[in-house]
C-alpha cells in the first residue's frame, strides 16, 4: 500500500510530460492575452480574474470586445454558451472517465479545457497511477499555465529578445499528435473522419467565427444516423468499470506505446 | 472603456457563469447516482474521437488558403508532424519538431 503521497507523486510524474506542449502555448497564448488587455487600458486584475474564473482562452478574447462596448449581459451570457457549446461534448465523453473521482470531481468539470479534455480522452493512463490524481493533475497544471501566462503578458508582454510569431502552432500540433494515436489505436475510423469533415465542411461553409455551433449540429445528426453502424452493445462492460478497477473505454486504448 | 466598474464585473460574471454551464451541464443531467441512457454512453463512447478532430480543424481556422501565404507553412508542418510521428511515435518529439518547423517556416522562410 502506498502512501497518499506517493500516489499523488506518481500522478504527477505521469501526468507532467504530457502538458509540456500545454506549457509552451498556454504560456505563449496567455502572453499574448495579457498583452492585448495592457494595451486596450485594462488593470491587472481584468485579465487575471477573467483567466480564472472563465478559463476559456478564445471567449476571454470575445469578451475583451463586449467590455469595450454597450453593457449586455444578455448577449454576453447567449455568447459564452455558444462560444463553449463544445463543453457539452467533452462533458458527455468525460462522464465516465470522471466517474468515481470523488471530491476531484467538482474541480475536474470546472478546471475541464480542450487541451485537458484532450490528454485526459486519450491518455493511457498506467494502471498504476491513480486515474483520479492524474486527470487532476493534467487539469491544474494547464489552468495555472493559462493563468501565469496572463499575468507575465500582462506585466512583462513585448519583452522577449527573441522572436515567438509561429508558437501558438504548438496547439495544432498537439491536437494533430493525439489524433494520430486515437487513429492508429483505433481500427474503426467514422467517428474521427465525422470530426474532421463535418467541421471543415462547416467552417467552409460559415466562416471561422460561425462554425463551431453547425459543427457540433452537424456531428451530432451524423451520429444520430449513423447509430446502427456505429454503437455496438457489445461493448456494453466497457463503459461499467467494477470497483477499483480503472476504467477503460475505446478512447482510453488510442494512446498505447506512447506517454512516456 | 465605456462601461463603469459594476457593469465590467457583471459582464466578467455572466460570461463566467455562461462558460461553466457549459461545463457542468452534463454531470448536472446525468450524475453518478442515475445511469445515463444508452444513448449518451454511445455518444461518449464516439465523441472523444470527432471532437479531437474538430480541435485540430478549430486550431486552424483562422489560416486563409486565398491570401498570405496560402496555408502553405501549416501543410508542411502537419506533414512533418504526420511523418515524425508515424516514425518515432514520440508525443514531444513530433510536436515540438513540428513547431519548431513552423516558427522556422513563417520568421524565416514565408515572411
Amino acid at each position: 500500500m502506498r502512501t497518499g503521497g506517493g500516489v499523488r507523486a506518481k500522478a504527477f510524474e505521469t501526468a507532467l510530460p504530457l502538458t509540456l506542449p500545454i506549457a509552451a502555448g498556454f504560456l505563449f497564448l496567455g502572453c499574448s492575452y495579457g498583452l492585448l488587455m495592457h494595451a486596450k487600458g485594462f488593470a491587472f486584475w481584468y485579465p487575471v480574474c477573467m483567466a480564472y474564473f472563465i478559463f476559456a482562452g478564445s471567449m476571454e478574447f470575445v469578451t475583451v470586445n463586449l467590455l469595450l462596448s454597450a453593457f449586455n449581459p444578455i448577449v454576453a451570457f447567449l455568447l459564452a454558451i455558444m462560444v463553449n457549446a463544445r463543453h457539452l461534448f467533452y462533458g458527455l465523453s468525460m462522464l465516465g472517465p470522471y466517474r468515481g473521482t470523488g471530491w476531484k470531481k467538482p474541480y475536474l468539470i470546472f478546471a475541464m479545457c480542450d487541451e485537458s479534455f484532450a490528454i485526459n480522452s486519450s491518455a493511457k493512463i498506467p494502471a498504476d497511477v491513480d486515474r483520479g490524481w492524474f486527470m487532476m493533475f493534467v487539469n491544474l497544471l494547464n489552468r495555472w499555465y493559462w493563468i501565469i501566462g496572463t499575468a507575465i503578458g500582462w506585466l512583462v508582454g513585448g519583452l522577449l529578445p527573441f522572436s515567438t510569431k509561429g508558437i501558438e502552432f504548438v496547439l495544432t500540433a498537439l491536437f494533430l499528435v493525439i489524433f494520430l494515436d486515437q487513429w492508429m489505436g483505433q481500427p474503426r475510423h467514422v467517428p474521427a473522419m465525422i470530426g474532421v469533415l463535418a467541421s471543415a465542411l462547416c467552417l467552409v461553409a460559415f466562416g471561422a467565427d460561425r462554425f463551431m455551433i453547425p459543427s457540433l449540429a452537424l456531428m451530432l445528426a451524423l451520429f444520430v444516423v449513423l447509430r446502427p453502424y456505429l454503437d455496438n452493445p457489445h461493448d456494453d462492460t466497457s463503459t461499467e468499470p467494477k470497483v477499483g478497477e480503472p476504467i477503460k473505454t475505446a478512447n482510453e486504448t488510442a494512446m498505447e506505446g506512447e506517454s512516456r | 472603456m465605456t462601461m463603469t466598474f459594476w457593469q465590467s464585473v457583471a459582464t466578467i460574471a455572466v460570461v463566467a457563469i455562461g462558460t461553466m454551464l457549459t461545463r457542468f451541464i452534463p454531470f448536472l443531467l446525468f450524475p453518478e447516482s442515475k445511469e445515463p441512457p444508452r444513448f449518451i454512453r454511445y455518444l461518449g463512447d464516439v465523441l472523444p474521437y470527432a471532437m479531437t478532430g474538430l480541435l485540430v480543424v478549430y486550431s486552424l481556422k483562422d489560416v486563409s488558403l486565398v491570401s498570405g501565404s496560402h496555408g502553405v507553412p501549416e501543410a508542411i508542418a502537419m506533414l512533418a508532424i504526420i511523418g515524425l510521428h508515424l516514425w518515432k511515435k514520440n508525443m514531444l518529439l513530433s510536436i515540438a519538431g513540428g513547431t519548431i518547423l513552423y516558427m522556422v517556416l513563417v520568421q524565416l522562410v514565408f515572411v
